[in-house]
């Protein structure tokens, strides 16, 4: 927003709401900090991964079904063919967080404008758009994704895309529902009073106070698409050349009786990371709304 | 009333499901090259003049506008097309393997169903306590783990450690014995799938009904029941969960296709014979007819679910009978 444009809005917006109240709020939420503290060291982990797996993951460098903490070298353990299982995880974690961003980004991209667009041109506009909200909520998610990679291919940005185009519809439905809560109320109106366009107001004035619950639900969002994501590799239809937790699990499948420990530590890392997303997300949104967390 | 309602809801699920066909027509046009060659390079049909014929059979040499019309009409009369691996019409192929996945799905449903509304009412009853936060810590542990994983862990635990439970599949082979026995002996089948698929989806179910609950207790209805001198329990079991129950009405129709689609992934893990295999077996073997019609067909199964579950909302709800 220019300073011209402050200028010109109307007393009686509502003062965004105050930050330092907010963290306070999250910081008592001992999950969330918790959560935040393990999203943390996965981005850590993820950023870290060339530097401290140089070599590429997907190579093979030791003896194969080494136990975790059997050997120093390799604290996690080595898989059937004898790749390190840490350097898979570490590797696999920067595909994870990127796939899971890039998808809850564009869902949230689609989510927003069809949300925004449906409240703010109402009438037929709005039908159209919630049918096609509701066509994508009834669709089985997973089968859709399978043959959105079915048909493009199995490389990462058609998964990543796949998973963005079936998670819009509750961000959707959560936008619009704020933008209609704000239609009438009086800064808009306010606005619409001294002629600013409607484009603008629902850009400048309405989006930055409807954002902060569709981004709390943006990092549920990136919490599904890890999950979407794992099914897609676990299946074996996940790009080939990325190291991936879901992957890792699909492959350890037949080794379950000898080596267990294939299938369950990068479950854990997908769990652990999906865990931290929730709690990460129910702590943001207790702390927007403290009145719910007097229940 | 509940033959109008039907019908209303038949006619306004008629959109959706020319949407899911436009969608489905959309990703047949976005397939690299086309249908055709995916087809005939499978097929390993090389002469150009058979491939030209099976164009025009195919009607892909007619614009798409055309395309669109004829297969929105195809699958009007319920023709999916045909699968040339399983030499059947696709319908045929989904159909037979369509009940395996309903009972997976009731089954998860039922278990998610208890278990949630089970501990989400602990929870609500014992509201602030260890039994409490011990139900919150079990919903976010279920919700976080992925659902294929689980099943993992349930069969390394309870197949290969302990024996208790089939690592998988649906049926003994070669067990013969009266119907009670064929019985038995799917649940036994069925019992780990549907507890990894179901622990998954009661944790959403816990914790809405633990808030539905303490929002009902603090309606003044419920305080009239307690003036009366009605007991605890009494006023629980009949005056707060008919109500609080809503909202798990509401969810289980949100929920319905994301369940269908774990239960496609836990069929893989668990080789049900459900329509998981053969969608996984179809996108391996790019048979997109198959693909496609899967897409079609759970989309058809999820709504007219939804519209089971609207008749059960306005038993449950006197108050939205016109609705």
């Amino acid at each position: 927003m220019s300073a011209t444009s402050a200028a010109t809005v109307p007393a009686g917006a509502p003062a965004a709401r105050r930050p330092d109240a907010f963290a306070v709020r999250f910081a008592r939420n001992r999950g969330a900090v918790a959560g935040a503290l393990v999203l943390l060291l996965v981005a850590l982990v993820a950023a870290s991964a060339d530097w401290l797996y140089p070599v590429n993951p997907l190579r093979i460098v030791g003896a194969p079904e080494i136990w975790p903490f059997e050997s120093w070298r390799y604290p996690l353990g080595t898989d059937s063919m004898g790749r390190d299982i840490a350097a898979l995880i570490a590797h696999g974690a920067r595909a994870t967080l990127l796939i899971g961003l890039v998808a809850a980004a564009t869902a949230t991209l689609i989510g927003v404008t069809v949300g925004a667009a449906a409240a703010w041109a109402g009438g037929w506009v709005d039908e159209a758009l919630m049918r096609l909200t509701e066509l994508f909520q009834i669709i089985p998610n997973v089968v859709f994704v399978l043959t959105v990679v079915s048909v493009l291919g199995p490389r990462i940005e058609n998964i990543t895309l796949a998973v963005g185009l079936v998670s819009w519809p509750p961000i959707a439905r959560l936008t619009r529902a704020e933008f209609l809560s704000f239609k009438e109320r009086e800064f808009v109106q306010a606005c619409r009073a001294v002629g600013m366009s409607p484009w603008r107001i629902a850009a400048a004035e309405v989006l930055p106070n409807a954002l902060p619950p569709v981004i709390v639900m943006s990092s549920l969002v990136v919490a599904g698409a890890i999950l979407y994501e794992s099914v897609v590799s676990f299946l074996g239809l996940g790009d080939p050349n990325i190291a991936s937790w879901g992957r890792l699990v699909g492959e350890g499948r037949s080794l379950i009786r000898s080596s267990w420990y294939i299938c369950a530590v990068p479950g854990v890392a997908i769990m652990l990371t999906v865990l931290s997303l929730n709690l990460v997300g129910d702590g943001l949104n207790d702390a927007l709304n403290p009145k719910l967390q007097k229940r | 009333m509940a033959i109008r309602l039907i019908s209303r809801r038949l006619l306004q699920a008629i959109p959706l499901l020319l949407g899911v066909v436009v969608l489905n027509f959309a990703l047949i046009q976005s397939v690299p090259g086309t249908f055709l060659d995916v087809m005939t390079a499978e097929q390993q049909v090389t002469d150009p003049a058979l491939i030209e014929r099976l164009r025009v059979t195919y009607g892909l040499d007619e614009p798409p506008a055309v395309q669109l019309l004829k297969y929105i009409g195809s699958v009007a009369q319920l023709d999916l097309g045909y699968s040339y691996r399983h030499n059947l019409p696709v319908l045929d192929v989904i159909l037979a393997h369509l009940p395996a996945t309903l009972v997976l799905m009731l089954a998860s449903i039922a278990i998610a169903v208890l278990v949630g509304v089970a501990a989400g009412i602990v929870s609500a009853v014992k509201v602030n306590t260890w039994w409490d936060s011990a139900v919150s810590a079990f919903a976010v542990l279920c919700f976080a783990a992925p659902s294929f994983w689980l099943g993992i862990m349930l069969i390394i635990m309870f197949s290969v450690k302990l024996g208790w439970f089939p690592v998988g599949g649906m049926v003994t082979i070669g067990l013969d014995g009266g119907l009670w026995r064929q019985a038995l002996d799917i649940l036994h089948h069925l019992a780990l799938p549907a507890v990894a698929l179901g622990l998954f989806y009661s944790a959403a179910y816990a914790r809405v009904m633990r808030a539905s609950m303490l929002e009902v207790s603090r309606m003044d209805y419920v305080r009239t029941a307690y003036a009366k001198g009605l007991t605890r329990v009494a006023v629980v079991l009949r005056h707060v969960l008919r109500n609080a129950v809503l909202p798990i009405v509401t969810l289980l129709g949100l929920q319905l296709g994301a369940v269908l689609g774990g239960s496609i992934v836990i069929e893989s893990v668990f080789s049900w014979p459900g329509i998981g295999a053969v969608l996984f077996d179809s996108v391996m073997s790019r048979n997109y007819p198959v693909v496609l019609g899967i897409l079609v067909l759970s989309s058809v199964v999820v709504i007219i679910a939804n519209i089971f579950v609207d008749l059960a909302y306005t038993r449950l709800d006197p108050r939205i009978k016109a609705a």
